[in-house]
């Protein structure tokens, strides 16, 4: 079917987004690489050439450990709660019950929240000292309100953000076991294998894939998380809430280091890459282009 | 046949289900039913704020008070615009890499994947600067362009695992027939294309509504989506609750009755067709 004509008009159609996305990804990176190696502050006037000076001052700052610490929690709890609640939910929602379109519909609103709001709408509504929701609560029950945010700022966030990343997990499960062979569940059955057997020798190994496709692309967004951190704790108090996307932020926008910044996002695209690495292999695995 | 299920484990079943979903969806009914407050009625015990009398007052001032309408049609130009963009570069991109795929259609494929990963923090300063030389800040032009191309491997991704479940051989068929290439395209290819690129285009809005790296970085007023003008919220508006859940309670509606509908496509578009 495919002639050399229709070759040559493919390529054609193809070109556009390649172009575009090739200088998407080229002009900017190269200019962060280029800038990382300058003494570049917007504040003070000329650059000049500065080694590797940027990244040593970057990686020796203990603000980077404490970033990279507050990273590595963030979406590691993130990560816990959402694969653990999705597994479960998930196999709740597979169940028979009544209004089960309506409970669905229910559980992944959270992800089409955008980050400002579920971000402030807890931080206000809920996690407020004086009148949040909590707070009341906790008065109610004659219990001292917690303030959240600044007494577990790290904590709060990952609640935050948990609640916005459930849905994605719980939906994509849900997706994989309602393709679990139904047949081989009852085979299974009559042949006398219990609930927890059945579970774990067919369903488990059914769902390691899509366990792990979530697992990597949560990863890739939960590094990236920042609006929820501008919104309720700023990064603090201190650094203890500060993630690495946030301290370039900080670094770049709000002390107008231009050459620190930079290198703080090289180290950044550094860290997705080695997510990135696994993710796109486990997607190449399954395209049969 | 149907599995062995009595009726009381259903029964049980739907209540421990509903109640969960209950406290999942919490947050937003409580934003929702804030924002039909009044401001000295919000703040007030969990018990007393429902009992308080209902109001709209709330909505007449976020308006009077913020220019609400601004942000709210700088969401709607960015995500659609974007959205439209993103497709008409992306549909024909898709279309070929679906129907005449060549030996490096995969690699192709998988490199677009690859920009995506890449995070936007790592490209912050240049985009910033570029945007800043460009007197790009705050203009919905600049963003436009941003949106489409973050979103762009998404969209590429998601219009080729559509066209590719197009069987080839509908197409000979139809040529046998006696079709010509017009008829073809428009009386069988397009309305086989037309459901995929209609739930690209619902996952891909929703995507670019809630945005909020970029919005945030590269906008102050003029531009701004409904992301950063709920941002400006942060302090010290934010004690104003009965607002603020007025001006969420805008800003999250048209999406999350777009998403109910988009729940399917949601799986397939954010995984990349790993998980169907």
């Amino acid at each position: 079917m495919a002639t050399a004509h229709s070759r040559t008009a493919a390529r054609l159609m193809v070109s556009p987004a390649v172009i575009l996305l090739f200088l998407w990804m080229i002009v900017p990176l190269g200019m962060t690489i280029y800038f990382s190696f300058l003494r570049y502050n917007l504040l003070t006037p000329g650059t000049s050439f500065a080694g590797f000076d940027n990244y040593y001052y970057f990686l020796t700052n203990p603000a980077f450990w404490d970033a990279l610490r507050n990273t590595i929690t963030l979406v590691v709890g993130v990560l816990i709660i959402t694969v653990f609640g999705g597994i479960g939910l998930a196999l709740l929602l597979d169940q028979p019950m009544w209004g089960q379109g309506i409970v669905r519909v229910l559980v992944i609103a959270p992800f089409f929240v955008m980050p400002t709001v579920s971000a402030l709408v807890w931080k206000n509504m809920f996690m407020n000292p004086v009148n949040g929701m909590f707070a009341h609560i906790a008065k109610a029950i004659g219990l001292q309100p917690y303030d959240f945010l600044s007494q577990s700022p790290l904590a709060s966030i990952i609640l935050i953000v948990a609640w916005s990343w459930l849905p994605f997990s719980t939906l994509i499960l849900l997706t994989a076991l309602q393709s679990l062979d139904r047949e081989q569940q009852e085979a299974a059955e009559m042949d006398g294998a219990s609930w927890l057997m059945r579970f774990w020798y067919l369903t488990v190994p059914h769902l390691t894939r899509s366990i792990t496709v979530v697992i990597l692309i949560q990863t890739i967004f939960l590094l990236s998380v920042f609006a929820e951190i501008l919104v309720t704790t700023n990064g603090g108090p201190g650094t203890a809430s500060t993630n690495i996307p946030f301290l370039v932020y900080a670094q770049s926008l709000l002390s107008f280091d231009v050459g620190g910044g930079s290198a703080g996002g090289i180290v950044a695209v550094i860290l997705a890459n080695i997510v990135a690495v696994f993710l796109m292999r486990m997607i190449g695995k399954n395209l049969d282009a | 046949m149907a599995r062995k299920s009595t009726h009381t484990r259903k029964i049980a079943v739907t209540i421990i289900a509903w109640a969960i979903g209950f406290v999942i969806f919490f947050p937003i009914l409580w934003t929702i039913l804030m924002s039909f407050k009044s401001e000295g009625d919000a703040i007030k015990a969990p018990m007393a704020m429902l009992a308080a009398p209902w109001s709209f007052e709330s909505y007449a001032e976020v308006q009077a008070r913020s220019n609400y309408s601004l942000h709210f049609m700088n969401s709607v130009i960015l995500s659609v615009g974007s959205t439209l963009l993103a497709l008409i570069i992306a549909v024909p991109a898709a279309w070929a890499m679906a129907f005449v795929p060549g030996k490096r259609t995969k690699d192709l494929l998988m490199w677009m994947l690859s920009t995506k990963m890449m995070p936007a923090v790592g490209v912050l300063v240049p985009m910033y600067l570029i945007f800043r030389n460009f007197g790009l800040l705050d203009s919905r032009s600049g963003l436009v362009v941003v949106l489409t191309l973050i979103n762009l491997p998404i969209v590429i991704w998601m219009l080729y695992t559509y066209f590719k479940e197009i069987p080839g051989e509908i197409l000979e068929a139809a040529r046998m027939d006696g079709a010509s290439l017009r008829a073809e395209i428009l009386y069988v290819l397009t309305p086989m294309a037309v459901p995929g690129i209609a739930s690209t285009m619902l996952l891909n809005i929703i995507l670019a509504w809630n945005e909020a790296f970029w919005t945030l970085q590269l906008t102050t007023h003029d531009a701004a989506p409904l992301t950063q003008f709920i941002a400006s919220y942060s302090s010290p508006e934010g004690l104003f609750y009965a607002k603020l859940s007025a001006a969420s309670t805008m800003a999250i509606a048209p999406i999350l009755i777009l998403g109910w509908f988009s729940q399917k496509q949601l799986v397939r578009g954010l995984t990349f067709g790993a998980v169907k």
